[in-house]
């Protein structure tokens, strides 16, 4: 396993050496969306219609932030479960999405989607959400603001944590290491 | 039979009912939401050390390191230990020799979530309409379950349920003939398919027997058990200890990345059954397994 420390927005070069299971620390910015952000999003794209912010070569983290205490950037800030995102996923990597920060499994449909269009999802530690705070610098809401939790900000991050779950080879740490560690 | 007209509040002589007014009850609940999100009870810090000594993963090993941190950081920060600040699930045991006075009980309670939840910057996760949407903007309502038990005090217990453990909960309905056999298999698949969405490692609350609601109410009251609490029950201890070990063989770990530590804690609550139902429940709690409890 492999550590890397990567700027975001992620270029081809920095997703091509990226392998399942690297620890990787990101530095740059970031864009957050969650359900209904992924929702308004994917309707705007069927419609035709372009973002209210540009998708491409960006990394979206899942995460609904708790209200930042006066003085804080945000409030506590971890992954939140990726799952959920799988139905509006695919065509936002067609899009030119290149990476996915959450937690928890993606369907085969992201998969091929992220083999398809050389796209990495990472993960962060779920339930850490006050240490990975320490990582924000900065947040700006820039779209979807009456969504409280759930609008979509930017994120200055410095070395930002997380651990590379799917690659653009194909493999899938949540497959391989459980099955190093399973008896039965 | 209460006939038309009679007084329907008769006090019986000699029996003195205790006042409490519902002031004090809002009063705890803001404080308590707010102590339940920034302190993990000594239990669950204990049971993440315990997991980390033997864990053989090096990644979990990283992990529940850096979950014990975050820890202290929300309880030295007094910051949220997750950003989900949850449903706010509330166990109220009631004596029945206590009457509350200044207002209504649950009003006081959803007062008490309100404002708890925007003093103490915790998340407002809660939509107004499940179909419809729309945040109620101070995390109400409470989901409240009462219990009338002898007595004068009143026993409260909060617990912040985040909605990413909860997902990967599940009811079956077995079939008697499914036995003991079938509630093993039932747990185990659900945690399996779980793997890493709810948080692992995390702590399984198992219902067996009553009803379809009752047995989902037993797996909730089963994950507020202090971790490292058997059943009374020796039977039913042992069936707790074989599948936490099994449980912990699936080799989910920390994260689901892989690993030892998958479940900090499994407890199981029983009831009597219906000889035609076998109803069994998990509930999955995430390893912010946060709760705090009061006597009033």
């Amino acid at each position: 396993m492999a550590e890397h420390r990567l700027q975001v927005p992620l270029d081809d070069e920095s997703v091509a050496k990226l392998k399942a299971g690297d620890r990787v620390f990101l530095t740059g910015t970031i864009l957050t969306g969650r359900d209904t952000a992924h929702k308004r999003m994917v309707d705007l794209l069927l419609q035709g219609e372009s973002l209210p912010f540009d998708i491409d070569g960006q990394v979206i983290y899942y995460v609904g932030p708790s209200p930042a205490k006066p003085g804080d950037v945000i409030g506590s800030a971890g992954p939140t479960t990726s799952g959920r995102m799988d139905a509006y996923t695919p065509l936002l990597i067609e899009k030119g999405l290149r990476g996915m920060i959450g937690k928890g499994s993606r369907s085969a449909e992201v998969k091929e989607a992220m083999k398809t269009h050389k796209a990495v999802y990472f993960a962060a530690i779920g339930g850490a959400g006050a240490l990975i705070a320490k990582s924000i610098k900065k947040a700006e809401v820039i779209a979807y603001d009456e969504l409280g939790p759930e609008a979509v900000r930017k994120l200055w991050v410095e070395d930002f944590p997380v651990i590379v779950v799917n690659d653009i080879y194909g493999n899938d740490l949540y497959e391989e290491g459980v099955k190093e560690y399973r008896r039965a | 039979m209460i006939k038309e007209g009679a007084d329907l509040v008769v006090a019986r002589p000699g029996a003195a009912l205790r006042e409490i007014d519902v002031q004090i009850v809002a009063d705890e609940v803001a404080r308590m939401v707010q102590e339940a999100n920034y302190d993990l009870n000594q239990d669950v810090i204990d049971s993440l050390h315990k997991g980390l000594a033997g864990e053989e993963s090096p990644a979990g090993q990283e992990i529940l390191r850096q979950i014990i941190q975050n820890a202290e950081i929300a309880h030295g920060e007094r910051v949220p230990i997750c950003q989900d600040t949850g449903f706010a699930v509330i166990f109220m045991e009631i004596g029945q020799d206590v009457h509350f006075v200044g207002g209504s009980l649950e009003e006081a309670i959803n007062a008490g979530v309100a404002r708890g939840y925007t003093e103490g910057y915790l998340r407002k996760s809660i939509l107004k309409d499940p179909l419809k949407g729309g945040n109620t903007g101070d995390n109400t309502p409470a989901i409240v379950h009462y219990d009338i038990v002898p007595g004068d005090k009143v026993k409260m217990k909060i617990l912040p349920k985040g909605g990413g453990s909860e997902n990967m909960s599940a009811v079956g309905m077995l079939k008697p003939a499914d036995g003991v056999e079938g509630v093993k298999r039932f747990v185990l698949d659900r945690v399996a398919q779980a793997g890493p969405n709810p948080c692992p490692p995390i702590i399984v609350g198992v219902g067996i027997g009553g009803t379809f609601d009752k047995v989902a109410y037993l797996a909730k009251k089963a994950i507020t058990r202090p971790v490292g609490q058997y059943h009374s029950d020796p039977d039913i201890r042992a069936l707790e200890e074989e599948l936490l070990s099994k449980v912990n063989d699936l080799g989910i770990g920390p994260q689901g990345l892989g690993g030892r530590t998958t479940a900090l804690w499994l407890a199981i609550e029983t009831h009597p059954r219906h000889i035609a139902s076998f109803p069994v429940a998990v509930n999955i709690q995430c390893h912010a397994a946060r709760q705090k409890d009061i006597i009033i």
